[in-house]
């Protein structure tokens, strides 16, 4: 292990994070049955090698349900994220490029955004795009690229006014290839890390109005749906029931916390020769 | 060819001082110029002017009678910044730098000495004195006519330096550059230019 620098350690932990959330969704996707068997020969049993996670009020496995909560999250988690990445690009460049009143529009919507609380906008927008699946979707997407929309454009004003891109306009390239070759390298990590730092975030309030009722309906094993139905079991000492489910979320969401992490630091070429 | 700036004047900020008060200065193809003056006397600003970074408040910059700001395509005026550093893609490697450039021939990559392995590095990895030799051969295309120098040698030592001057006086000797060239050392802008110019 001596040899290891610290850049193959960071390759490491993003490849083996990155094949973890991959399992995970595999897994639970793969165990949609399982989620949902009852069987009430096998009720609130406690942790064992059977059932790690144990078994609930109606039997069902806890392990099978958390796997298909959390793929239920991470699939939510991307689609949302990249969703909301993509309209960061757009209005962050838009507002760096089509002059001062697309400008002062742009920062208007992202500071209004960022004004009112974000739980309570994104209730708002999963309620009046329907709830369910697509309701959380909708409403995680909108509430989330304000932050990166603010850095990409932040990005891109600064790039315009570097000496090197100015040398390039009087070089004669054009546009496009400024934009390309010039600002992509500068933007594409920045895009792509705040994509991935943008799936903890997403599952957690994908999670959060699921469990506070606006979210997923109650026939989906979302890990928010667990959570609030071990609520009433909790105080007859039912413990396993919210503990592992919510253990499982954690542990997803720092999984994908250490991938945005180490992914910043190896495409940045000021880490380039740890 | 003649490089022209007349009544030029400009300031950076709406509420700040005015940099140029109605310059006029001009530049003839072949000729040597020599800008010496104060720091903060506006050297560099005129020089931005004149090579069209920015348009001048009044007055004008013309090259052969056209506002220089007009050429499309490569600009046959260009200028060598002061810090190189700041004048190259941190994010791109050295060889497209020269890409860059309006057809750099190999001849004036040979001459700078720049070496075949410079151009894979990306420039946190050469020095200043390398990376300028990258951005003087980025700015000696095809089309240039005029090269605006400006500081370009002082972070460099001095084998370095005069390594730089005599490439650049033979190669504006061999293409009929006109070149402005600022410098606050005297002893450089006598041995260089044709004629000295005080702002």
């Amino acid at each position: 292990m001596r040899t290891w620098n610290r850049r193959k350690t960071m390759v490491f932990w993003t490849v083996f994070s990155l094949i973890l959330l991959i399992a995970v969704a595999v897994a639970g996707s793969l165990c949609s049955e399982a989620a949902r068997t009852t069987d009430f020969s096998r009720k609130n049993l406690m942790p064992c090698l059977q059932y790690p996670f144990g078994t609930d009020w109606m039997g069902r496995d806890m392990f099978a349900r958390t796997l298909k909560g959390l793929s239920l999250s991470i699939l939510i988690g991307t689609l949302a994220a990249v969703i909301s990445a993509c309209i960061a690009l757009l209005l962050g460049i838009g507002a760096a490029t089509l002059g001062k009143r697309a400008d002062g529009l742009i920062t208007w919507i992202i500071d209004l955004i960022m004004g009112i609380p974000h739980l309570l906008l994104l209730i708002l927008i999963c309620v009046a795009a329907g709830r369910g699946l697509k309701g959380v979707i909708i409403g995680v997407a909108f509430t989330h690229w304000t932050s990166l929309a603010r850095l990409i454009r932040a990005e891109v004003l600064q790039l315009k006014e570097s000496p090197y891109i100015r040398i390039a306009e009087k070089l004669g390239k054009s546009r496009w290839y400024i934009a390309k070759n010039h600002m992509m390298p500068h933007l594409v990590p920045q895009f792509v890390v705040g994509l991935v730092l943008m799936f903890p975030h997403a599952i957690l309030h994908e999670s959060s109005i699921t469990f506070l009722g606006f979210g997923l309906t109650s026939e989906q094993p979302a890990i928010g749906i667990i959570l609030a139905e071990s609520m009433q079991y909790l105080v007859l000492g039912k413990w396993w029931l919210a503990l592992f489910p919510g253990l499982a979320l954690i542990l997803v969401v720092v999984l994908f916390y250490l991938l945005g992490e180490n992914l910043r630091r190896l495409i940045d070429p000021g880490s380039a020769h740890e | 060819m003649v490089l022209q700036a007349k009544d030029v004047s400009f300031h950076y900020k709406e509420s700040g001082p005015m940099i140029l008060d109605r310059i006029s200065f001009e530049v003839q193809e072949g000729e040597r110029v020599g800008l010496r003056g104060k720091s903060g006397i506006g050297k560099t600003t005129l020089c931005r002017l004149m090579a069209g970074y920015e348009k001048p408040l009044s007055g004008q910059v013309l090259l052969d009678g056209r506002p220089v700001a007009d050429y499309r395509g490569c600009c046959p005026v260009q200028m060598v910044w002061q810090h190189p550093e700041q004048a190259v893609n941190p994010r791109r490697r050295m060889h497209t730098v020269l890409d860059e450039g309006d057809r750099v021939s190999g001849r004036i990559v040979k001459e700078l000495g720049i070496e075949e392995a410079w151009k894979t590095r990306f420039p946190a990895e050469l020095s200043g004195g390398e990376l300028q030799r990258f951005c003087i051969a980025r700015a000696l295309g095809e089309s240039t006519r005029f090269l605006l120098a400006d500081e370009i040698s002082t972070m460099l030592d001095l084998i370095t330096q005069s390594q730089i001057w005599n490439f650049l006086l033979e190669e504006a000797k061999r293409r009929n550059l006109g070149m402005v060239v600022v410098s606050h050392s005297d002893a450089l802008l006598e041995h260089v230019c044709t004629r000295i110019v005080d702002i």
